[in-house]
């Protein structure tokens, strides 16, 4: 594989930036309870940002220096929130993650409703550091923390009419703005949908997740769960996620209602594949000055280029 | 106009043009030598969309001189809109410039094919090469040697630049986003009012509609 061996960061580095950048919210915490603040709802929620443990799965991480944190958490697409990059940090606090739930149902054997707190207990968290690369030309490196999508799957128990997987995010615009109607119409029929292929979905690179930077998602990063699938364009990766549907047909995506020519369902990052507005050959990697070049599935070439065999990706973009 | 009457307009025009370089500059400086996050996660992105915005909005700036002086009649916007024309195309050239040295880094391939493929870069490099000649030929020597008719007809070539930036605009904002139609309905409104004054003229020229003023000075 291509990728740059660069120093790592030090886990003692993650925490102090921690530590530092959740310095208000410890302020507040701290008022909320001098004043005896009586939200006993958000007090019980783990806070976005609380420690979360996990051991580093090295063998599917990468080598690459993570994107500093703050980088990481207010230089966002989450159209939920607004579609500028700052407005997912700005309007965050909005999001409330628990009670949350999150439906597996459709062609299953077993369908469950799994509360978040119980799912996250239910197995064992593992920290993954993925390239990310997003449609716009710009890439992260993220130290996610979550299990394998398959081992939910399997759970469940997909029949054998399955072939998709559909994703789901939280459709509430008191607690989305982005999702309130717009004076000029335009934004995304909501709610967000994504979808993978079940062999994309079963694959052990595409992780579902509930913490990045050895702490609890941040909202503006997709709290409380989402899945994260490295070798794709990032709004693939579904972000708070209320509901995965096993289906037979592949799912009508919202990026795809809205801009079928710009954004494939498939959207594999692809340096060859240009958008069409835009060339996809090269990327700005967050905090860095040259733009370095795009590589064939964001750098998994090996793991996941069998899945595509034969297949055009040019036609499949 | 008293001279000082003149002076506030410009001195407000001056500061319009010139605030966003100052806050810029010091946004750089802060970032390169207090290592700050001005400039948010994604520096390069940032200055080039200000000085992109900043370019637009003082190109409809002075776009906007004329039509002030038609409909309410006033003096002093035609006092403003060379300087403002300049400050347009100077946030142009930097935006461009940019471009080419901070975000391709000279990779002349990937630009050579940028601009040809790409239909929202090659409107805003003709939107930029339609300013060239405007800009030589904003001195009082330059039209005093061209003639103020020619001058005239040469400095229309604003009225395109107008939609080639609008259209640049357009093409390159994503989904969901709705401040270019905005920029681009400013300009609409302002070439509109140029149309309906020049159809009424037209119209009185034919001796339809009465000239509004007196033939002879009360």
């Amino acid at each position: 594989m291509l990728i740059r061996r660069a120093e790592r960061f030090k886990a003692s580095d993650v925490t102090d930036e921690t530590l530092y950048l959740n310095r208000r919210a410890f302020i507040a915490g701290g008022a909320a309870v001098a004043l005896g603040a009586s939200d006993v709802a958000d007090a019980a929620a783990p806070p976005a940002g609380a420690p979360l443990k996990a051991e580093r799965n090295e063998a599917l991480s990468v080598k690459d220096a993570a994107t500093k944190l703050e980088s990481a958490t207010t230089y966002n697409n989450f159209y939920e929130f607004g579609v500028n990059k700052d407005d997912p940090a700005r309007e965050a606090h909005r999001l409330k993650t628990r009670p949350w739930t999150v439906k597996v149902e459709g062609l299953v054997h077993k369908p469950k409703t799994y509360d978040i707190d119980d799912l996250v207990r239910a197995f064992t968290l593992e920290e993954r550091v993925y390239a990310l690369r997003c449609v716009e030309a710009w890439s992260m490196v993220i130290p996610w923390i979550g299990v394998p999508l398959s081992a939910l799957l399997k759970q469940v128990e997909p029949t054998s009419q399955a072939k998709f997987v559909e994703f789901t995010t939280l459709l509430d615009p008191a607690q989305f703005p982005g999702q309130k109607p717009g004076f000029f119409g335009g934004g995304l029929d909501w709610p967000y949908v994504e979808g993978l292929r079940l062999d994309e979905a079963l694959h052990p690179l595409t992780l579902l997740t509930v913490g990045m930077y050895g702490q609890v998602l941040p909202n503006q990063n997709g709290a409380p769960i989402r899945v994260v699938v490295p070798w794709k364009y990032g709004f693939k990766s579904a972000k708070s996620i209320v509901r995965i549907r096993l289906v037979s047909e592949q799912p009508k995506t919202a990026w795809e209602k809205a801009a079928s020519q710009e954004y494939g369902f498939y959207s594999n990052v692809n340096p060859n594949v240009s958008h069409p507005r835009w060339s996809q050959a090269t990327e700005r990697r967050i905090g860095e000055f040259r733009r370095r070049p795009t590589l064939m599935f964001n750098g998994y070439a090996d793991q996941v280029g069998s899945l595509y065999t034969g297949m055009d990706l040019k036609k499949y973009y | 106009m008293s001279r000082r009457g003149r002076l506030v307009p410009k001195i407000v025009a001056w500061a319009i043009g010139l605030a966003p370089l100052a806050a810029l500059a010091w946004w750089i400086g802060r970032a390169v030598w207090l290592n700050t996050d001005d400039l948010g996660a994604n520096p390069i992105s940032f200055i080039t969309n200000l000085l992109g915005d900043w370019t637009f909005r003082l190109l409809l700036a002075s776009l906007a001189m004329t039509p002030l002086r038609i409909v309410f009649g006033w003096g002093w916007p035609a006092l403003l809109r060379r300087l403002l024309g300049l400050f347009a195309f100077t946030y142009a050239v930097l935006h461009f410039s940019v471009w080419i040295l901070v975000d391709h880094f000279f990779n002349w391939g990937q630009m050579a094919e940028d601009v040809v493929k790409r239909p929202y870069i090659t409107v805003g490099m003709l939107a930029l090469l339609t300013l060239i000649p405007l800009a030589l030929t904003s001195t009082t020597g330059m039209i005093r040697r061209l003639g103020a008719r020619r001058w005239t007809r040469l400095h229309r070539l604003v009225y395109l630049t107008g939609v080639l930036a609008a259209l640049h605009f357009i093409w390159l904002a994503k989904v969901g986003r709705t401040d270019q139609y905005v920029y681009a309905a400013v300009l609409a409104v302002l070439l509109g009012v140029r149309v309906v004054d020049w159809a009424r003229r037209l119209a009185r020229r034919a001796g339809k509609i009465p000239h509004p003023r007196p033939a002879t000075p009360p």
